[in-house]
């Protein structure tokens, strides 16, 4: 789907959600449009564009322009299009020889304040202002201005104090206030569409201006977030991306999906030739609706990052220097080990890690090379550490691993619990539209040990922020299905339709014994009863409630008993199955419920099915032709182990930084370093392939087709924009490396490989290329019985029949506090920056987020003797770092928090290896530790540093 | 710094997961959870752990929490490799 820069249609004003049709007749053209909708919108839906400057459809209308004008008849005067609404039996004009006076005039007078150096305007080509001029005939400009906010000095030389210079404080996009209107699209955008508020306008009349906050502010110390809503919103070169001044306009754009967090936003890449210009939010891209991040609005860089490796490289052990080899030499030498190692340790010595990064394709063929050419069933993904407990839980309770709605479904809530995330900083498209839900009278809890962005922000205040001790979530959620089922706030009615109402009858039996009450729970929650119960109440009775919850849930001991109590709660107060409820899991990569719908874990192939079961090895068997091991493969964790015990010897692991994501850093250090293969696929020598022996250059999201599929199980397209630069895409890579291992593989196109995923997963039946170009995307289920997808999940019962109670009894973590390790760290993440940070520390997001800083509250800095800026040692059971110190009330007493995106702080040494209790899913939420003042970088960390710059040697070419 | 819970011993950190089952499915009816622990170590397990279970449950199964020994009957002995 390369098109041609056409840009997407502009109604001018919001479609209308009314049922309700008016018809009306525009420039004698009757039309029927729902009620509510503007003139300018009606006109438009006919294919008559009404002249606009201050309109545009992301943001409501405003009426400041005057340009829209329109005469009505039987009304007076000329109202303007975008602020009148429809009504029936309207006769309206839009062109006439008084509107096109009127319509001149208005532009004579924008234009006598404006500079006139369209040819070397940076939007140049891509101008309202200068369409609009053309639109209304304007020919010449009568009036010469006296005062003019775009010269720099004035006709008599003097200093213009009306003339501010252009803010490039920003790395991504300039602020020229000499080419603004002062439409306010912008200070809209960023309210309505964003819900930052960081953009106003100052001054009245002819002083007014756009300004990023306060005066003294510039774009980067305000508050503004760099989704680049404004930038969008923008008609002029007023907020212009600053690739676009550096390399000027694109000429051809393809649809493809953001490869960051889980809300899978897509995008439009344009281009000029192969180089990419700017990636703009496709409007009709159905999980984020037209809008965007700083991450995939701009930080696509690190793809041409001068660190990007694009040969293969190999070596005898992980203390030479990498040598640079061909693909058939590196596929030579990795065959070989691999054969070597299964021939000397049998086929469970080795396994597999797929990628949530990567496309389903690749992720379906990266479990399929374990399962049937290494012939074991050793595959696991980087959701073990983030939302294995969620494909657990949610499949015992609901019947399905998967989130229950789609993003839309937020527009229709009532009351919303966040709980054990952050979506402001970690899925921040989604939050954007629920905070403007939230604008709009939605209610919100929040559960959450920091005060997040969430809490309190402008114009967004929680109802109940239940700020728990990090480590009793299950105490807090059991204490509200406590309140619900004391209370008698449950839905008798679903229940006894939907679930088995006797195993209901057990559950609250237990929920309602008295040390699950809140008062009890307070003791260790450190959540007020009051405030607990208050929200029990809203949750239950405050119409559709919605929970929406991340890896503050997940990455627990009991984390997946956490999400059966979510699960609890969403069925006993009957908000499941509709618009506007559900249990919705933030995914965190951008790919990470594809990966698990892929066969990723060890113990299922794709689509969620036990390799137990007969039935399901036969379907694969068939297709495959080969035998498949009936038994649980191995997990992250427990590869590890077993390679310490000297078991487990060969690793191929794509897309995936174990040895800076998975907790107590150590322990997989020396785990990776106890085996005699590993392979190493990703786009920079990241912090795991210091222990590779094989170093295999991947392919980024723009140089490959496939699919991913977001946290509302939205298969999205991902569309080759350029060729690889580092010669193939990664699907082929895999399968070179089956082919070298003897496989007879012969796929041509990923297109073919999702053929095979519908043939052998139900729920994937009805997926397939060209399905996917016909509808932009589908939610999987996709099958028969739902040929365009699934929206909604549990609509008329629930997956595994009756919907099942479990019980949530709350275990204390061991990772306790005392007196050597007081203090309970909590790690997530910063907006600016992603995960390990291996994409975003090689943008100029850095500008945002330069380290990783430990957030503590002042009582305990100042016990400590800590100051803010100070640089402190986290020490835990588990080891030791430095990083310096942010002394802040988000967080309580007794609690601090980091980030873990730079690998020179390396947050997971000081992590423990705890787990959840199912899925070994570790506790990175919760570690006791010590901070005290520091005078550099801990010994691991100078350690570490030479490790890595001894590890990273690659040989000169000769 | 020494960590504590020693994870070097493979047999000790198994003793440990199990216990960890075994404390959630000792919330539910007594038959439902021996049941329900034994199935899913054996759905979750690889057999080498299983077998380093095994190991400890044949020496009288020292660390382990009741209910383990109770679903031990019902744990999948791995076919030896």
């Amino acid at each position: 789907m390369k098109d041609f820069i056409i840009p997407d249609r502009d109604y001018g004003t919001p479609a209308a959600k009314s049922k309700q049709m008016v018809t009306l007749t525009i420039d004698g053209f009757d039309v029927t449009v729902p009620e509510g909708t503007s003139i300018m919108r009606a006109a438009a839906e006919i294919g008559i564009s009404v002249p606009k400057l201050c309109a545009t459809d992301s943001v409501d209308a405003f009426g400041s322009c005057r340009l829209c004008l329109v005469e009505i008849e039987g009304r007076n005067g000329t109202p303007a299009s975008c602020t009148t609404p429809v009504a029936a039996g309207l006769k309206v004009t839009t062109q006439n020889a008084k509107l096109k006076t009127l319509r001149r005039g208005v532009m004579e007078l924008y234009i006598s304040d404006h500079p006139l150096d369209c040819l070397t305007c940076s939007a140049n080509g891509d101008c309202e202002l200068q369409d609009m001029a053309g639109a209304v005939g304007l020919r010449d400009v009568r009036y010469e201005a006296v005062q003019t906010h775009f010269r720099a000095k004035d006709t008599s030389g003097q200093v213009n104090p009306q003339y501010i210079p252009r803010d490039d404080s920003n790395p991504y996009f300039s602020y020229d206030p000499q080419k603004c209107i002062v439409c306010s699209r912008c200070v809209r955008a960023c309210e309505e569409v964003q819900g930052t508020f960081a953009l106003t306008i100052e001054g009245r009349g002819f002083d007014s201006r756009v300004s990023f906050g306060a005066k003294t502010d510039t774009a980067i110390t305000s508050d503004c977030v760099s989704c680049g809503a404004c930038v969008a919103a923008c008609p002029t070169a007023t907020l212009q991306e600053k690739s676009i001044i550096e390399i000027g306009t694109p000429e051809r754009s393809v649809i493809t999906t953001c490869a960051y967090c889980g809300v899978g936003c897509s995008f439009k890449a344009e281009l000029r030739g192969d180089e990419l210009v700017r990636m703009v939010p496709y409007k009709h891209g159905k999980a984020n609706r037209g809008h965007s991040c700083v991450k995939g609005r701009f930080a696509y860089g690190y793809a041409s990052h001068q660190d990007r490796i694009l040969n293969p490289m190999i070596r005898e052990n992980i203390t030479d220097p990498w040598r640079e080899v061909s693909w058939a030499e590196a596929m030579e030498f990795t065959a070989a080990r691999m054969k070597g190692i299964i021939e000397k340790h049998g086929r469970h010595s080795v396994g597999v890690i797929t990628s949530s990064r990567c496309t389903n394709e690749e992720a379906y063929l990266v479990q399929k090379l374990t399962r049937a050419v290494f012939m074991n069933n050793n595959t696991d993904t980087c959701a073990r550490v983030c939302h294995s407990p969620t494909g657990y839980g949610l499949g015992q309770t609901l019947g399905t691993s998967a989130g229950t709605q789609d993003f839309d479904s937020v527009e229709q809530t009532d009351v919303v619990i966040v709980i054990g995330a952050n979506p402001t900083d970690g899925h921040p498209v989604f939050a954007s539209r629920l905070k403007k839900r939230l604008r709009k009278g939605a209610k919100l809890i929040v559960i959450d040990p920091r005060r997040t962005d969430m809490v309190q922000s402008p114009h967004i205040k929680a109802a109940h922020h239940l700020a728990l001790t990090p480590g009793t979530n299950v105490a807090v959620v059991t204490a509200l299905a406590h309140v619900i089922v004391t209370e008698g706030l449950f839905d008798e009615a679903f229940i006894r339709e939907r679930c088995d109402w006797d195993e209901f009858q057990d559950y609250a039996e237990f929920a309602a014994r008295p040390e699950n009450s809140p008062e009890s729970t307070a003791l260790l929650t450190g959540v007020s009863a009051e405030e607990l119960r208050a929200a029990a109440r809203l949750y239950a009775k405050g119409g559709n409630g919605a929970i929406y919850y991340g890896l503050g849930v997940t990455e627990h001991s009991q984390g997946s008993t956490t999400v059966i109590g979510i699960a609890n709660l969403a069925m006993m107060t009957g908000n499941v199955g509709r618009a506007g409820v559900g249990v919705n899991p933030l995914r965190g990569q951008n790919n990470v419920q594809g990966s698990c719908d892929m066969g990723s874990f060890p113990h299922e192939l794709p689509g969620y099915r036990h390799v137990k079961g007969e039935g399901v090895r036969e379907i694969f068997q068939k297709v495959w032709g080969v035998q498949i091991d009936d038994e649980p493969g191995l997990r992250i964790p427990n590869m590890l182990d077993a390679a310490m015990e000297g078991t487990f010897k060969g690793l191929y692991c794509q897309g995936e930084d174990i040895l800076q994501s998975d907790p107590d850093t150590k322990h997989v250090a020396a785990g990776l370093a106890a085996m005699d293969c590993v392979i190493v696929h990703d786009l920079f020598l990241n912090e795991t392939a210091n222990y590779a022996h094989v170093f295999l250059p991947g392919s980024t999201f723009l140089e490959k087709d496939g699919t991913f599929t977001n946290a509302e199980r939205r298969i999205n397209r991902v569309r080759k924009v350029m060729a690889p630069r580092n010669g193939y895409a990664d699907w082929e890579i895999t399968q070179m490396l089956a082919r070298a291992m003897g496989a007879n593989w012969g796929y041509t196109h990923p297109s073919q490989i999702m053929d095979e995923i519908a043939m052998t997963t139900p729920s994937f039946a009805g997926v397939n290329y060209a399905r996917l170009e016909e509808l932009g995307s589908v939610q999987w289920p996709c099958n028969e019985k739902a040929p365009e997808g699934t929206p909604l999940m549990h609509v008329d019962g629930f997956v595994r029949g009756k919907g099942k109670f479990i019980h949530t009894e709350y275990v204390a973590t061991d990772e306790r506090t005392g007196p050597r390790f007081p203090l309970l760290l909590t790690t997530g993440r910063i907006l600016s920056q992603y995960n390990v940070g291996a994409q975003t520390r090689r943008t100029a997001n850095v500008a945002w987020h330069t380290e990783d800083l430990l957030e503590i509250h002042p009582h305990d800095a100042e016990v400590r003797g800590v100051k803010d800026g100070d640089y402190v040692r986290l020490a835990s059971r588990s080891g030791e770092t430095s990083l310096r110190a942010k002394v802040t009330d988000r967080v309580n007493p007794g609690v601090v928090y980091t980030t873990f995106h730079h690998p020179d702080t390396q947050a997971n040494v000081i992590t423990t290896d705890y787990s959840d209790w199912a899925t070994n899913c570790p506790e990175y939420k919760v570690t006791a530790v010590q901070v005290g003042l520091s005078n550099g970088p801990s010994e691991w960390q100078q350690d570490y540093a030479a490790q890595a710059a001894h590890s990273r040697r690659i040989a000169a070419a000769e | 710094m020494s960590p504590e819970p020693s994870h070097t011993n493979p047999q000790a950190k198994l003793i440990y997961m199990a216990n960890q089952i075994a404390k959630f499915m000792e919330s539910k009816p007594h038959a439902e959870g021996v049941a329900l622990l034994a199935s899913h170590i054996n759905d979750f397990w690889e057999p080498r752990m299983r077998r380093h279970l095994f190991s400890v449950i044949d020496e009288g199964g020292a660390g382990l929490r009741p209910l383990v020994l109770e679903a031990a009957d019902r744990i999948k002995r791995p076919v030896s490799a």
